[in-house]
């Protein structure tokens, strides 16, 4: 199984609502896939500025460490925000590079989940409803977010093995479903020179949609390639930096339920993640057709 | 009227509740509040009672359902009247994939469009959609009627068996060994029956048949290279 939500705001008012309204749609999931969650959020950005999210498994030694070396950063200290065993460094945008030479050489424990001018990614081990407490998910603002609440089928139940995956700046995707040319997939994309971290057939997807934007393919049609060059299940839900993607695959036996009204977007596995959306009565309810791709942006 | 909130009782009692009902109760009718998308809703009855659900449902409502009536006042999840032997159920709105998979007896009317792998696999029962269907839908259908107001997605009947299938809108394309038949004055006789049934006004003279080629039901020994 798994569980999947997604959460676009088209109402700027609601932003501050967001970590709530997504981690209530996450929870109620949790009996989709009890192995592991995360939450990708869209939040506010400040100019000229990156955000990196990584996390530790020895935060109390790890951050402090780290926070030593990025004081000896050339320019502007970058600064360290933890939330238990993550952190986001805000940066310089030109300091990017150097900050992720830092975190390979000196920094082998620590782990990038995501970076982007918007992009958060949180996500660990254990139920929705711990992993959204450990984080403080439910205060988080922001114009959309993604969550997965996994039940583990291709690789190892572990933080890097929870999704949502973030292969490249500002994007994420999560998956229901399982992939069966991701080894052969992947081997053809460390070759085009893009890297994974992990054997897991999901981040193999969230790196195909990577190379395809890199060649300068929009998500939508990224995501369109995607239905001739994946093989397998699948519903993915797709984040960029102002955009929000879903696409079944052919046989689209995995559930998916999508509701929008002038306020929103939303993405379910099931009705039932929905049902807490303000006005979702009167919200337009329908299930995604197969290998149609959907695809909204800011 | 009884009513059941479902967000204060919980589904156990709802269905215990549903299930003991006696062959002559005098309490007919039933209302289920509150449903918000959760599971197995009104399955497993056994009594000739009315029940209606205020909302939309999750997955299997409706399951397994003998007599009883029941209907739905807004969407179903995957697998609404999964194995129904008889009564009625109606989805006011929409019903997500494999609706009245392996049904016996029975009816399951959808007022809005069914996902993939309608009646897939149904065995008598009769299924009425006033909108679209997806894919698969009739896959390996043994016995029972699918009536669609709608189109139909691709590989319609697929490897199917006895069962009929009329659609009034068009076909994207039919499954192995499905074909169009002819509409004999006994097809429009029985169409006319279930839409009335359903509740659904429709012309039977716009529809088309369809059914099995019966090229499926034995080995064929031109094509024994293919395993």
């Amino acid at each position: 199984m798994c569980g999947i939500v997604g959460l676009f705001l088209k109402n700027d008012t609601m932003k501050p609502q967001l970590g709530e309204l997504l981690s209530a749609m996450l929870i109620t999931m949790t009996d989709r896939g009890p192995d592991s969650a995360g939450i990708a959020i869209y939040g506010d950005e400040t100019a000229d500025t990156i955000k990196l999210t990584v996390q530790s498994a020895s935060p109390d030694t790890d951050f402090p460490a780290l926070e030593k070396s990025l004081d000896s950063l050339k320019g502007n200290a970058p600064t360290l925000i933890i939330r238990d065993t993550h952190a986001v460094i805000h940066a310089n945008a030109n300091q990017g590079d150097a900050i992720r030479e830092v975190l390979n050489t000196a920094h082998p424990n620590i782990r990038l989940m995501s970076y982007g001018q918007s992009i958060e990614i949180y996500k660990e081990v254990g139920l929705p409803k711990k992993v959204v407490e450990r984080f403080n998910l439910t205060k988080a603002s922001g114009s959309h977010g993604i969550g997965h609440t996994r039940m583990a089928t291709e690789s190892a139940v572990t933080t890097l093995g929870a999704h949502p995956f973030s292969t490249g700046s500002d994007q994420c995707l999560v998956h229901n479903g399982s992939l069966s040319n991701h080894n052969s997939l992947r081997r053809q994309l460390n070759r085009e020179g893009i890297t994974t971290q992990t054997e897991n057939d999901s981040e193999v997807a969230a790196a195909y949609l990577t190379a395809r934007m890199n060649e300068g393919a929009s998500l939508g049609e990224a995501l369109t390639a995607g239905i001739a060059d994946l093989d397998g299940f699948f519903t993915f839900v797709v984040g960029t930096r102002d955009g929000f993607g879903v696409l079944r695959d052919p046989i689209a036996c995995k559930p998916a339920v999508m509701a929008e009204n002038d306020d929103y977007v939303a993405f379910g596995s099931e009705y039932r993640a929905l049902v807490g959306l303000p006005g979702i009565e009167q919200a337009r309810v329908w299930e995604p057709e197969p290998s149609q791709v959907y695809f909204w942006s800011h | 009227m009884p009513i059941i909130d479902l967000s204060e009782n919980g589904l156990r009692h709802l269905n215990e509740t549903l299930q003991s009902q006696a062959q002559g109760t005098n309490q007919q009718d039933w209302e289920i509040i509150n449903p918000r998308g959760s599971h197995a809703i009104a399955v497993g009855l056994d009594a000739p009672i009315q029940v209606t659900v205020s909302g939309s449902t999750g997955y299997y409502c409706g399951g397994m359902n003998k007599q009883a009536s029941i209907t739905v006042k807004g969407s179903v999840g995957p697998g609404v009247a999964e194995n129904m032997m008889s009564g009625m159920v109606v989805v006011e709105g929409d019903a997500s994939q494999y609706a009245g998979a392996t049904g016996r007896g029975g009816m399951l009317v959808v007022r809005g469009n069914a996902a993939s792998r309608c009646g897939i696999s149904m065995k008598g029962i009769d299924i009425v959609v006033e909108g679209n269907i997806g894919h698969m839908s009739a896959f390996m259908a043994q016995r029972g009627n699918l009536v669609v107001l709608g189109d139909a997605g691709e590989a319609l009947g697929d490897s199917l068996y006895e069962a009929r299938l009329y659609v009034r809108g068009s076909v994207k394309s039919l499954g192995a060994d499905c074909i169009e038949k002819e509409m004999r004055p006994e097809h429009l006789a029985q169409l006319a029956e279930l839409l009335e049934r359903a509740g659904t006004d429709a012309d039977p003279a716009m529809f088309r048949r369809y059914g099995s080629a019966r090229q499926l039901y034995h080995f064929n020994v031109d094509n024994a290279s293919a395993y």
